[in-house]
């Protein structure tokens, strides 16, 4: 997915802060991601999870600190994919009238076939032409991973992603992480507690009350990294 | 501390110069009498009410490229003040008109588009209500604030080009047209008395919102320890 | 990928949802036909005075009928929050409201040009051989009326009472439009009728000042 000639993308928080009137979401935040790593952000809600990810997906800026990418121009948007708890998807369209309109605003090669080949490997290839406010919310997140695969981007996002899926679509959405990971994206996701997901990251950061408070690649272990993030 | 005091008193201090100046010193208008008198106050506010919603359009750009509070505070204290203002230009043009043509309210260009001028800024106050954290409400009140700025000349000039097809009776005649010399000291002293008397308003203002803050700032930090 | 493609694509996507549904439409029609019926109980449609109230009432009619209109347009943006997926999208924001202003000015045209029959049968006023000097006056008008519109929609979507906020945020700033379109459609519909250049001045230059304005801020607009 990620071709040779496309550099994989790394991030770098820098004392970031992100501040809701007397409420910090994110405080002084540090965090370097090297390119092609798959990390697992694990942390109780309000821990700043989902902040973190919107910030990185340029949908929000921080109120202090910077945020700066490596492997892409300078002012550039990395052009993430982002798959958030909302499905980011037109109800009263179908699968596919979807894919179509969003490959179009991307300036996706060949839209039609990419569509095609994307419904198929996300297992709607027979769903495609119903509308989407029909579909559980499985399909939904199917979908929503659909759109965010269709400019086959270099750093992907994704926030609680296993979030109200059953066994059978955890399990594709497992398998299909692994694919991504092993093709050298750079990943990030947001976990409540360590589960089947989880295991697939190679590096994994704890955030409590906005910060990062342990991390894998300092010395923590993946366990304790986790069991501490609560239910 | 002391410089606030001290422009309060300079402002309640020209202002009832200006006032004294108005009514004792300045001329008697030939056509319309005392009544004539009303307009040192009626034009003066005008052109301070306009005076505040500039400075607070400037605040309101700052702080869309800065994204300083401090900006947010100028721009509110800016639209409360040139409220006030406004509201007085609306409440003296029918104590004029009343005795002059026998009706309130004659519809006259300056008066209407005052009017209008003034349904914005009370939206503005109004939108900001409406918005509970503080950094969208600076941001989004400081852009709706802008719109309305530079609707304002469009307003005006709209309105009167309307009333040039529809005639109708003009409030208190241009304010420059013929001032006799006497007029003219008095109503530019009055327009200065008003500018200070605003400028105390938006900077007590300002210091109350920042205050605000500033507790807002401790509240967190005890929150937090 | 570029801003006009973008926009197209936007455009089109706004476009087929509505004829899909055709719920803005009609119940925009219906309002504006409600809203002149209920006005013509106020005064005598059928004297000489109507030409002169009459243009004016419609004009009124378009403009409360836009406040209610263009509040779905960031509205069902945030239903399963599609907007953040344009931005992703999207190489250029402006692109999100060059194609929701000229999707909303389109609607509100087509309402204009169908109620306009009937609002000549109702108050008995002829506009033959007028017609492109008041399709030029609705365009413009509509046109102004969706700048603005569109850009508090934005503002409205953030904030609550939200259905009511937009009508009050946004009439005061269209007071021009209503002025200068009045103007120019009740002198042509006059009995002797001509073309008042001054108003259709003041249009264009309403609708070059707001997309202007909307073209340097509407990036803030959409900020989270």
């Amino acid at each position: 997915m990620v071709s040779a000639a496309e550099p994989s993308i790394g991030l770098r928080f820098e004392n970031v802060d992100k501040r809701y009137g007397a409420v910090y979401a994110l405080r002084n935040l540090t965090l370097a991601i090297a390119p092609g790593e798959c990390v697992a952000l694990a942390g109780r809600n309000g821990s700043g999870k989902t902040t973190l990810l919107r910030i990185a997906a340029c949908l929000m800026r921080p109120t202090r600190g910077t945020l700066s990418f490596s492997g892409v121009a300078e002012n550039q948007n990395p052009r993430a994919g982002f798959v958030a708890h909302a499905s980011m998807v037109y109800g009263e369209l179908t699968a596919k009238e979807n894919l179509l309109f969003f490959a179009k605003l991307l300036g996706v090669a060949n839209r039609q076939q990419r569509v095609d080949n994307l419904l198929r490997e996300v297992g709607l290839g027979e769903r495609k032409d119903s509308l989407v406010r029909t579909f559980s919310r499985g399909m939904r997140q199917r979908v929503a991973i659909a759109r965010a695969l269709l400019a086959d981007p270099s750093l992907l996002l994704f926030d609680e992603p296993a979030t109200g899926l059953d066994s059978e679509a955890t399990m594709w959405l497992t398998g299909h992480l692994a694919k991504l990971r092993d093709s050298g994206c750079t990943i990030l996701l947001s976990l409540h507690g360590e589960s089947e997901i989880a295991r697939l990251a190679t590096r994994a950061v704890r955030l409590d009350t906005g910060s990062a408070v342990a991390d894998t690649r300092s010395g923590a272990t993946f366990q304790s990294v986790f069991s501490m993030a609560g239910g | 501390m002391t410089k606030r005091v001290l422009l309060g008193a300079a402002a309640v201090l020209l202002v009832m110069a200006a006032a004294y100046a108005a009514f004792f010193v300045a001329p008697e208008e030939r056509t319309m009498g005392v009544l004539q008198r009303i307009f040192y106050f009626h034009v003066s506010c005008a052109w301070a009410g306009l005076t505040a919603f500039s400075v607070g359009f400037l605040g309101n750009l700052l702080y869309v490229w800065k994204r300083k509070e401090k900006y947010d505070w100028l721009g509110v204290s800016c639209a409360e003040v040139g409220l006030v203002f406004t509201t007085i230009v609306l409440i003296s043009g029918p104590i004029w008109a009343k005795p002059a043509w026998g009706i309130y309210w004659t519809w006259d260009a300056r008066l209407t588009s005052t009017f209008i001028l003034w349904l914005l800024y009370i939206s503005y106050l109004l939108l900001r209500t409406l918005i509970e954290e503080p950094d969208r409400r600076a941001l989004l009140s400081a852009l709706f604030g802008i719109f309305a700025f530079i609707d304002v000349p469009i307003v005006f000039g709209a309105i009167r080009w309307w009333r040039t097809q529809h005639p109708a009776p003009v409030i208190m005649g241009g304010p420059n047209s013929g001032l006799a010399p006497g007029m003219r000291e008095t109503f530019f002293f009055a327009v200065f008395a008003m500018h200070i008397l605003m400028w105390f308003l938006i900077a007590e203002r300002y210091s109350l919102e920042k205050m605000r803050g500033d507790v807002e700032l401790l509240r967190q930090e005890a929150d937090e320890t | 990928m570029g801003l006009l493609s973008n926009t197209a694509a936007l455009l089109g996507k706004e476009v087929r949802t509505e004829f899909r549904s055709r719920e803005l439409l009609s119940t925009t029609m219906v309002f504006v036909l409600i809203v002149v019926v209920l006005f013509s109980f106020t005064f005598d449609p059928t004297t000489n005075e109507s030409h002169r109230f009459g243009p004016g009432l419609l004009w009124l009619a378009f403009l409360f009928a836009a406040s209610l209109m263009l509040q779905p347009c960031f509205l069902r943006e945030q239903v399963n929050d599609t907007l953040s997926a344009l931005r992703l999208a999207v190489s250029d924001p402006f692109a999100i409201f060059l194609a929701k202003l000229g999707a909303n000015t389109l609607f509100l045209l087509m309402t204009e040009v169908l109620m306009l029959p009937v609002f000549a049968a109702f108050f008995n006023v002829s506009f033959r051989g007028q017609l492109p000097g008041i399709l030029l006056t609705f365009f413009l008008g509509s046109l102004g009326i969706s700048v603005a519109g569109t850009a508090l929609a934005a503002i409205s979507a953030q904030a609550r009472m939200r259905e009511l906020l937009l009508p009050l945020l946004l009439l005061p700033l269209l007071a021009p439009i209503l002025v200068a379109s009045t103007e120019v459609t009740v002198s042509l519909m006059a009995p002797e009728p001509f073309m008042q250049w001054k108003g259709i001045g003041f249009l264009t230059v309403f609708d070059v000042v707001f997309l202007t304005a909307l073209w340097l801020f509407g990036e803030y607009l959409l900020e989270e």
